[in-house]
């Protein structure tokens, strides 16, 4: 029978098919474990006397509540402190592996994941978080779950599931300069809303996804959740192959050559039937930006603030104008004249090698605009050490950015690093709700590239408001102050 | 978690509607990384009213709490149930619950029971009369029983079973636990094992500092 991505990994995955409407029994291939949503499922072990039946296919890291300043230091704030100390204790108790503050592994779970080659097409990858989709980029089926099924998980490696419907969001074409994969994903949003993907498996496809880097379709699927979906995928081709070979977790020898055969025949055939389908025309794209305090409230930069009396739907006009006073924004205002106070780049959504390069290459030789603070934190510690073997800190530091170490930071108001109320951001990460970023503040999600532009210029920008010479590449940096990239040659 | 068959205790008349997540255990709670000793957060901001039903001597240990329509309704948080059992609570009784809060209750081993409004107005005043009343719940014959009054209550057949049986859903799981190793053995050796761990060369990290 023909079937899509998803249906395929579901299938190679059932322990036991529910009978009469109950669900599924699936295996759990890989589960990421961080501190906020595991202290009481391991209690709930504990209490029932149970064990973690695979700490061999259980990793965790600490990243939501880590500060990215001084973090040899005890951590100040005593919630996040005894989260921190909660899953320290926990992992040595259970046998679980761990990569604390300090470590050069340590980072945000969906960074870790990845990097280690433990992330790889075909597997069922779950984590008590929701942006656990990133992982679907390379073909696995990935998502996030609540407390208690951390708990099953840790308990059985196994989780009662009912299926998911498929979706086909297919972009044709090629990108615009200027424009990434952030605006890709911003502006499927944008036109299935942050509840179109309810229920639904989303699988991106076409010449626009294919030709993305491996961590630009991180970007994307991250962000799968963003439009109320529980998974984002993308088949593996030879751009998830490279990137996993030779990464410390890949399989290796016959070993590799076995997971490539199966890999490749991890697609949606032709005949398959998706439940919905969506197309987008790449070309057609610009920077976007998020206006409001959804991530569906998005618009191409060049637009204006929308004028909620124009706004045809009762109950978007509303959420629109409620957004707008809490935004601090009048309808009508050219997107960019609004001008922000802090510049966020890092998140698991960009605050990876590439995503740095790329700022890096449109910043170089700039100042930043005055009166802007420019925070850049890596996704992860190994995500820093690559970025200073590159030379990248450097440039950013000479910009007048701050060069953080690595966690979720300013994506959500749960360490050190917030909005103030009523200050505002442009942030790479991947929520605008109200005070996501800190009590009163508000947020609107952009590109690094626009992020970078941004910085630059005090309003918002993109890079094309920059006389830069030519096309940005995303993947490449060839600006002359980097040292070659040596060994390790990937983060 | 332990099987249900009868539970007899003091019954405890709440005479609110639409009891939200919020107010069985505010947010603040939340950042607790325990399961249990959420005794103190149940209806928090309620406790601090001396009138308050749970602040009366006769009601304070009671375990059946007989409540409005929609009860639970809010945030999915499944610390609500957890606060109520902590509290000493077995069963909750209201005439309509919102389907997270009952879900979460069948799995923790709380009896949500769906009794007719007339029989809770019943229930109220016979409690309300006579402070301190036990209430026997029957699961096996879905009855409530008290003083002279029995009225029947409704729950699923599934949800039943499973209190009956005292099986959580990793219980549950467990039952098929030779599927769940059968499994295993024919899992590929491409996939990946995060142990023994495998790293690149370690290197030292620099804490960042704040810049002055
Ligand atoms: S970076 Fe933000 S979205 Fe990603 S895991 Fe951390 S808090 Fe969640």
């Amino acid at each position: 029978m023909a079937g899509t991505l998803a249906e395929k990994v579901w299938e190679a995955h059932l322990v036991r098919r529910g009978a009469d409407g109950s669900p599924d029994l699936l295996y759990i291939d890989l589960h990421l474990v961080h501190e906020v949503t595991s202290p009481q499922a391991f209690e709930g072990l504990r209490l029932a006397g149970r064990q973690v039946r695979r700490p061999d296919l259980t990793i965790a890291t600490e990243d939501h509540n880590t500060p990215t300043l001084d973090i040899d230091l005890p951590i100040a704030d005593l919630t996040s402190r005894t989260q921190i100390d909660t899953l320290r204790n926990n992992a040595r108790e259970f046998g679980v592996r761990i990569h604390s503050l300090g470590d050069a592994d340590q980072g945000i779970v969906h960074q870790v994941g990845p990097q280690l080659g433990l992330t790889m097409p075909g597997l069922t990858v779950v984590c008590g978080d929701s942006h656990t989709s990133t992982h679907g980029a390379f073909g696995a089926l990935a998502f996030g779950i609540g407390t208690s099924e951390v708990e099953h998980v840790l308990a059985t490696q196994t989780l009662p599931l009912s299926p998911f419907k498929t979706m086909a969001i297919t972009v044709n074409g090629q990108l615009p300069p200027g424009t990434t994969s952030k605006d890709i994903i911003l502006a499927v949003i944008a036109k299935i809303g942050t509840g179109g993907g309810q229920g639904y498996v989303l699988e991106y496809r076409g010449e626009a996804i294919r030709n993305l880097s491996m961590e630009a379709r991180m970007t994307v699927c991250n962000m799968s959740i963003e439009a109320g979906a529980r998974a984002g995928m993308i088949a593996p081709d030879e751009t998830t192959f490279e990137y996993l070979k030779g990464r410390p977790h890949a399989p290796e020898g016959a070993d590799w050559d076995a997971a490539v055969e199966y890999w490749k025949t991890l697609r949606s055939d032709d005949d398959a039937e998706f439940d919905a389908e969506v197309v987008l025309e790449a070309s057609d794209l610009e920077p976007f930006v998020t206006w409001g305090t959804n991530p569906g409230q998005g618009l191409p930069l060049s637009a204006s603030v929308p004028v909620p009396e124009e706004i045809a739907d009762a109950n978007e006009r509303v959420a629109a104008e409620r957004a707008l006073e809490y935004m601090g924004l009048e309808g009508g205002t050219p997107l960019r004249d609004v001008k922000v106070d802090t510049v966020f780049i890092g998140s698991c959504t960009n605050g990876r090698i590439e995503d740095l390069r790329s700022v890096a290459k449109v910043i170089q030789g700039r100042k930043k605009a005055d009166d802007v603070r420019v925070l850049v934190v890596p996704a992860s510690a190994r995500v820093r050490i690559q970025a200073e073997a590159e030379g990248l800190d450097v440039i950013f530091k000479e910009f007048g950015a701050e060069w953080r170490n690595a966690g979720c930071s300013m994506c959500l108001g749960m360490n050190p690093d917030q909005l103030a109320p009523g200050e505002r951001s442009a942030s790479t990460s991947n929520r605008n709700f109200e005070g996501r970023q800190g009590k009163g503040g508000r947020t609107h999600l952009v590109s690094p590239l626009v992020a970078a532009a941004t910085a630059v210029r005090g309003t918002l920008s993109s890079v094309s408001d920059l006389d830069l010479p030519g096309h940005v590449d995303l993947t490449t940096f060839d600006g002359t102050p980097l040292t070659p990239l040596e060994a390790p040659s990937f983060v | 978690m332990e099987k249900f068959t009868t539970h007899t205790g003091v019954g405890v008349p709440l005479r609110r509607s639409n009891v939200d997540t919020d107010q069985i255990i505010p947010a603040v709670y939340l950042k607790r990384v325990t399961r249990t000793g959420f005794e103190d957060a149940l209806f928090a901001a309620w406790r601090g009213d001396p009138s308050f039903v749970l602040n009366q001597e006769a009601y304070s240990n009671g375990s059946v709490l007989v409540a409005g329509p929609d009860f639970g309704t809010g945030s999915s948080r499944e610390h609500a149930v957890w606060a109520l059992k902590d509290y000493g609570f077995r069963v909750v009784l209201a005439s309509r619950f919102a389907d997270i809060f009952r879900g979460n209750s069948g799995k923790q081993g709380l009896v949500a029971g769906v009794v007719a409004q007339e029989d809770i107005e019943l229930l109220w005043k016979i409690l309300e009369t006579k402070p301190g009343t036990e209430v026997t719940v029957d699961l096996e014959a879905r009855t409530v029983h008290a003083d002279d009054v029995t009225v029947p209550f409704q729950i699923d057949d599934y949800t039943r079973w499973r209190l009956m049986e005292g099986l959580d859903d990793i219980g549950l799981t467990l039952q098929n636990e030779a599927d769940i190793t059968a499994f295993e053995a024919t899992r590929e050796a491409w996939r990946p094992k995060t142990l023994p761990a495998k790293h690149l060369p370690s290197v030292p990290v620099e804490p960042a500092r704040p810049v002055s």
